[in-house]
This record gives C-alpha cells, sequence and structure tokens, in this order.
C-alpha cells in the first residue's frame, strides 16, 4: 500500500523572522519622510484643532439648500461645465495640426527608407514642444493666466486649453502611429495630398479610438476646471474655495455634493459613449 | 396597386444617433463659450501681450543662489515625501477598506459591501486639492495636510482597485484553507493576500507616480512641497525664484516619468 506520511502543519509561522525584519526595516526607511512631512497626526486630537474641526464638521448640517444659494451653485456648476468644454475645444484646436505636423505615417519621404533631415527635425521640434506644454500642471498655468488675464473663467480656460493641447497632440500621435497604416500608405504612394491620405485612410481607420481618448480627457477637464477654481479660474472651485475660507460649513457640504454628481455623471456619459464607440 | 414608398429611416438607427450626438455636442460648445465672459479682447490685446513678455521677462535670471537652491532641494525633497507617504498610507488603509468592499466567499455575507464601495467612491471623487483645502483646517498649514490629502483621495482609488483584485484571485488555496477550519484573518494574510500581492504593488506604484505629480502642485492652497514655495513667491512678485522652482517641479516631473518609462520597459521586456 502506498501511503505518503504527511508532516504535521506548523502551528506559527514558519517564515516569521523575516517578516518581522522587512516591517522593521520599512518603518526605519519610512522615518525621515515622515520627519520630512512634519508627520504628526496627534495635532489632529489636539483639544484646540479638535474644536475647529468639530465646529466646522458641525455646520455641514443642515445643508444650505436655500434657493438663491441652489440658483448660484447651477450656474458655477454650469461654469464649470462650460470652461471644461472650451478648454478642450481650444486644446483640439491646438492639437490637431500639431498631430498632422508630427505624425511619422504622414511622411513622405520616410515612404521609401529613412525619413529627411528637414521634417525629420520639424517633428521633433513639434514633439517636443507637446511635452514641455504637456509637462506644465494645469494648476500652474492656471496661476500664471490669473496674473496676466486676471481672475476668471479665461484663466481656467487658457490652462486646461494648453495642458491638455498638449496631452492630446501626444496621444494622438501615438494612436495615429499604432494603428495599421497601410492604407494610408497605399494612398500616398499613389500620389494622393497628405491631407487627402489622413481623410481617407488615417482617419477612418483611428475615429473610435481618438474620439473616445477624447471623451475620456473631457471628464478629466471637468475635474480639473473645478480644482482650478481653488487659485481663482471660476467655476465651482472658486466659489468652495471662498465658502471654505468662511467657514460655512452648509454651504462646502452642498458644493461637494453637487460636484460628486458631477463628476459621477460625467463618468456615467462618457463611459456609455466610449461602450458605444465600441 | 403602387408599391408603399419606403418608410423613413428612423430617428434613433444609428446615423440618427451620431446626428443627434453631433448636434448636442454643437450646442454644448456654442452654449460654453457663450455663456463664460472670456475676455479675449483684452488676452489678445496688444496690452497683454505685452504685460505677458514683461512677466516672462522677469523669469530671468532665475535666482541660482546656493542658499535659495538649497531650499528648493529641500522643497522638493519634502513633495517627493509627502507622494511617498501619502501614497503609503493610502495602500495600507486601502488594504483595510478592501476587505469589508470585497465578496471574499461566494454567496457569502457582504452587508458591507455596498456601503464601504460608497465610501471608496465618495474618497476617490473628490480631488487632492479639494481634500487639501479642507483638511487646513483641522491639520493647519504645511505638508501634514498634503499628506494627509494624497492619502485619503488615494485610498478611495487603491481600495477600489484592490477590492477588485481581491474579489478576481482564485479561490482555491483560500478554500482550501477555509475547510482546514483555519479562521477569516489567516486565510487572507496566507492564501489571498499572497496571490494578490504583485498586483496592489502594482497599482501602488502607478498611483504613486501620479501623486508625486499631484503633490508639487498640491502646495498652492498651501499643503507644502515645491507648490506652497511657488505660490509664496509668485505672490511676492518674487519671479526669479519663481523661475527656478518651475524649473525644479518640470525636472522632477521629467525625471519621474523618464524612469517610469524607463522601468516599464525594463518589466515588460
Amino acid at each position: 500500500m502506498n501511503t505518503t506520511t504527511l508532516r504535521p502543519a506548523p502551528t506559527r509561522d514558519p517564515a516569521w523572522v523575516s517578516r518581522v525584519f522587512w516591517i522593521g526595516a520599512a518603518l526605519v526607511l519610512l522615518w525621515p519622510l515622515g520627519v520630512a512631512t512634519e508627520f504628526k497626526p496627534w495635532v489632529l486630537v489636539e483639544p484646540k484643532n479638535l474644536k475647529v474641526t468639530a465646529q466646522f464638521l458641525g455646520t455641514f448640517l443642515p445643508l444650505a439648500l436655500d434657493g438663491e444659494f441652489l440658483a448660484l451653485v447651477a450656474r458655477e456648476t454650469w461654469r464649470t461645465v462650460a470652461i471644461a468644454t472650451a478648454g478642450m475645444v481650444l486644446a483640439l484646436v491646438l492639437a490637431i495640426p500639431f498631430t498632422l505636423a508630427a505624425t511619422r505615417v504622414l511622411s513622405l519621404s520616410a515612404l521609401s527608407g529613412r525619413m529627411a533631415r528637414g521634417p525629420w527635425l520639424i517633428r521633433q521640434a513639434v514633439r517636443w514642444l507637446l511635452i514641455v506644454l504637456r509637462s506644465i500642471p494645469e494648476l500652474v498655468w492656471a496661476l500664471v493666466f490669473v496674473r496676466v488675464v486676471g481672475l476668471g473663467p479665461t484663466a481656467g480656460v487658457l490652462a486646461i486649453a494648453l495642458t491638455y493641447g498638449g496631452m492630446l497632440g501626444k496621444v494622438y500621435g501615438e494612436i495615429l502611429e499604432s494603428g495599421e497604416a497601410h492604407a494610408t500608405q497605399t494612398l500616398l504612394r499613389n500620389g494622393t495630398s497628405r491631407l487627402q491620405a489622413f481623410f481617407y485612410g488615417l482617419l477612418p481607420t483611428n475615429a473610435a479610438e481618438l474620439t473616445s481618448y477624447t471623451v475620456y480627457r473631457w471628464e478629466c477637464a471637468i475635474r480639473s476646471s473645478v480644482v482650478l477654481g481653488f487659485v481663482g479660474a471660476g467655476g465651482l472651485g472658486q466659489q468652495m474655495d471662498n465658502s471654505m475660507k468662511m467657514f460655512n460649513g452648509g454651504e462646502v457640504a452642498t458644493m461637494l455634493l453637487v460636484f460628486m454628481a458631477l463628476v459621477a455623471i460625467a463618468d456615467r456619459v462618457s463611459a456609455g459613449l466610449r461602450k458605444a464607440l465600441g | 396597386m403602387k408599391p408603399l414608398p419606403p418608410a423613413p429611416p428612423s430617428l434613433l438607427d444609428p446615423r440618427g444617433k451620431a446626428l443627434w450626438f453631433l448636434l448636442a455636442l454643437t450646442v454644448l460648445v456654442i452654449a460654453s463659450f457663450w455663456s463664460l465672459d472670456l475676455q479675449w479682447g483684452q488676452f489678445l490685446s496688444l496690452d497683454a501681450a505685452r504685460s505677458m513678455g514683461r512677466f516672462l521677462g522677469e523669469f530671468f535670471p532665475p535666482d541660482t543662489s546656493p542658499e535659495f537652491l538649497r531650499r528648493v532641494a529641500v522643497g522638493t525633497w519634502e513633495t517627493l515625501a509627502m507622494s511617498a507617504l501619502g501614497t503609503g498610507l493610502a495602500a495600507v488603509a486601502g488594504v483595510l477598506l478592501a476587505l469589508p468592499a470585497s465578496r471574499r466567499v461566494d454567496g457569502g455575507a457582504s452587508w458591507a459591501r455596498g456601503p464601504t464601495r460608497l465610501l471608496l467612491n465618495a474618497l476617490r471623487s473628490i480631488p487632492e486639492l479639494v481634500w487639501a483645502a479642507l483638511l487646513l483646517i483641522s491639520a493647519g498649514l504645511g505638508p501634514f495636510a498634503g499628506t494627509l490629502a494624497l492619502a485619503f483621495h488615494t485610498a478611495g482609488v487603491l481600495g477600489r482597485l484592490f477590492a477588485e483584485a481581491i474579489e478576481n484571485a482564485p479561490p482555491g488555496p483560500a478554500a482550501a484553507l477555509r475547510v482546514q477550519g483555519v479562521g477569516g484573518a489567516r486565510v487572507f494574510l496566507y492564501a489571498t493576500l499572497p496571490q494578490v500581492l504583485p498586483q496592489l504593488l502594482s497599482y501602488t506604484l502607478y498611483r504613486w507616480e501620479n501623486n508625486i505629480r499631484a503633490a508639487a502642485v498640491l502646495g498652492v492652497v498651501g499643503a507644502g512641497g515645491l507648490g506652497q514655495m511657488l505660490a509664496f513667491h509668485m505672490g511676492l512678485f518674487h519671479m526669479g525664484k519663481t523661475a527656478t522652482i518651475l524649473g525644479a517641479m518640470l525636472l522632477m516631473v521629467a525625471l519621474v516619468d523618464a524612469a517610469s518609462h524607463g522601468a516599464r520597459r525594463v518589466l515588460t521586456r
């Protein structure tokens, strides 16, 4: 008979020494981080701070629901959406020409071997410009534009336009270059102009993916247009900032709820549209 | 008998839907531009161009005195520390919240699943910057508020991702321990967690990368790091110093981008 002897199951974790060691090592490594971030959780429960917090949280209820304030919130919510939409439109105006200029698939000289020197330099320069536009956070652009054009939605629209223009340009370029290039190259080889090759070859092949990414970015723009309000670029964020500074908890709570609903709706709409595009 | 004329296409066939969508989009765009009082005149005028030029001109020369560079280096370190600690706290909180938010046994009790997911959604849908502005009230000005803000938002994001990873883990090992009579906590620690740990780590690292970028600007509401220095010096019109801080920010973000790109390339090869 074939019997296997079972070892008795260990009663304690056989690897506990090394686990304890690594947890200890992690804590030692975390120590300087805690020092650098002035990580003192106990300030949260100091009686003085606790009192302020409790007072602020206490004013969250009842929510501010008077008609005048709700009208203001509705107006500012619309402005938030409008800032995001206008910013996206300007970002597209910026991104589309740059994408056309930077796409390698539309290069005539690259059809036969290496791309020529001049076009290569132009494409590289556009790429670098897009990277710079994209890597400055929109909040920093907004701070700069608030200085130049003053408080208000113009700064927010411009900030979104520049950062998102860079992002869209870069990602559009990647989408166009990763797709099937055969149709486009055939058109180019048969002597169509590059715009024709784009409209009849490249665009139809990649339209669904491009639209889907654009919708996703619009959703992100709504979120960031709220944040931009905190530096004075209009919309829901600016109102929230004002109410916070006046410790008006009821108004803050109402606006937070509205904002969460707005994000959820944008999320739903964008997911639905992207699903419809396949 | 005359054949009937073909019925007009439905307004909701694919082509009709696309047209409705385009119509709605056009209305949205026109309404957006129409309702915002955009000051194009002011922005595109010669005056604005001149003030923009003057503004950019003041950035030069950037302040590169060793003493200020040292402070910028401290600010950069503070930003990195905020992002790392915030992400770490969020990962721990994420695991703790993911447990009630996931159904670990098919058909098991999950009364906490709905409420916990609601909490995670709430944490997630409020951006870091809004959290920071709220937390300033109880944590005071400085990097601590920023760290907590990052942790709150990221806990919502990670908790949801973790819950999904835990629910999708292969149930075999956990079931094997459970039929031996091992308790819930140990089943999780010795069967489920080892299986999902690589996925949890990769989510956490991805969020850390995002959080470094977020931490850089979080300070403009007063929550520490480079952002706080930026807002401070820009407010006082120290444009040379502002330029140095902006440069440090861009350099940091570029380095993080390059590192993550490189790491991804090495890992997926």
